[in-house]
């Protein structure tokens, strides 16, 4: 983790359904690179779950990427891979959508701070 | 568990090195330790700090949602729109480090480029000040992931480092130093055992030079008293020739002569 790492890692990438990308992108992280990869990714009810993982894989192997944005409802569809990611970069963070309020019990991270302080 | 302890050879200067390592030992272990404990001080102070952000961008994002509901509302969908005019972004993120005891944590921060070029002319027709202000609220909103995503990538960095740092105290106090103590009081105990070979030599050796003295002693004196009966006769077969004449050397009884 050199500190050329994360000073290159500017980007926010998302995956999540058609409105919350809709926000993120209106606030202005969306990001088409020199090889036409777009940093989003809008999750419909066609998606398939295979779509998912291999571009949250693609995410997370990008040396651009700081911060992962995921819905909590498509992390559910991909929790095996998320509760294995454990890199410190990019950061995955689980974020509430529209249709699917916030559940803290189910987040990968909260999991893990219950672990820890054993309750 | 038989006393486990480095394979040295048993002298002074190993007992001095080893002597030595032990004291490393110990303020490395308390050094860690207290490492440890800032650690896990900064460590709680992010967990709490996490779980309020969480539910904090709870709110934040319905919130979002709504704003967005209300452009949905009186533009239409532009989610297309939007989709398609996102070129480069305008919304980053910056790293900057800070340094609890050694260990580097990042801290994102939020970059917004001079605002608005890409959806200025979005919702031209009608609406388009919902989706400014719809974008203002989201620009928020994602400070606040951002905010929290820091806090996430410090509380995962610091976990890994907490885990390495107690493994190690661990393995210093469990491990590391009981080993280095049984081997000094291994080295203690092999000068011990060779100090006392070294004095019941001594004693063994004294104790024979001692025999061998007296022994030497008895045979001088029985040589004297040869010489002396020896001299006896020798006396008295002078008596028996002496006739007026003095035998000096026989005569000891002079007196120093002092100048």
């Amino acid at each position: 983790m050199s500190q050329t790492t994360h000073k290159t890692r500017t980007l926010i990438a998302a995956i999540g359904d058609e409105d919350t990308i809709t926000g993120l992108l209106l606030a202005g992280i969306g990001d088409i690179d020199t090889h036409q990869r777009a940093n989003f990714f809008v999750v419909d009810s066609k998606t398939t779950q295979e779509q998912i993982e291999e571009t949250f894989t693609s995410f997370t192997k990008r040396k651009d990427i700081a911060v992962i944005l995921i819905n909590q409802h498509v992390a559910e569809d991909i929790r095996g891979i998320l509760d294995e990611y454990k890199a410190a970069f990019p950061t995955v963070l689980e974020i509430p959508s529209k249709d699917h309020p916030y559940d803290p019990s189910k987040d990968s991270v909260l999991k893990r701070v219950q672990l820890l302080f054993g309750d | 568990m038989a006393a486990v302890r480095d394979n040295v050879f048993p002298t002074r200067m190993n007992l001095t090195v080893t002597k030595t390592r032990l004291k490393g030992a110990q303020t490395g272990h308390s050094l860690l330790k207290r490492k440890s404990e800032a650690l896990t001080a900064r460590f709680r102070a992010i967990v709490r700090k996490i779980e309020d952000a969480k539910l904090k961008m709870g709110k934040v994002m319905q919130n979002a949602s709504f704003s967005l509901a209300e452009v949905a509302y009186i533009t239409g969908d532009i989610s297309y729109q939007v989709r398609e005019s996102a070129k480069s972004a305008t919304f980053k993120v910056s790293a900057k480090q800070e340094n609890v005891s050694g260990v580097i944590l990042p801290m994102f921060q939020p970059e917004v480029q001079a605002s608005g070029s890409q959806f200025e002319l979005t919702g031209l027709g009608r609406g388009g000040q919902q989706i400014q202000k719809a974008r203002g609220v989201y620009i928020k909103a994602v400070e606040t992931l951002v905010e929290l995503a820091s806090l996430q990538t410090a509380f995962v960095i610091l976990d890994e480092v907490i885990k390495l740092t107690n493994r190690r105290v661990n393995a210093i106090e469990y491990v590391i130093i009981p080993r280095i103590e049984n081997t000094i009081s291994y080295i203690n105990s092999e000068l011990d055992e060779q100090d006392r070979e070294e004095f019941y030599r001594l004693k063994k050796i004294q104790g024979k030079k001692k025999e061998r003295a007296a022994a030497t002693q008895r045979e001088m004196d029985e040589k004297a008293k040869l010489a002396i009966d020896d001299g006896n006769i020798h006396q008295v077969v002078d008596d028996d020739s002496e006739t007026g004449v003095r035998n000096i050397l026989s005569e000891q009884t002079d007196s120093d002569i002092i100048f």
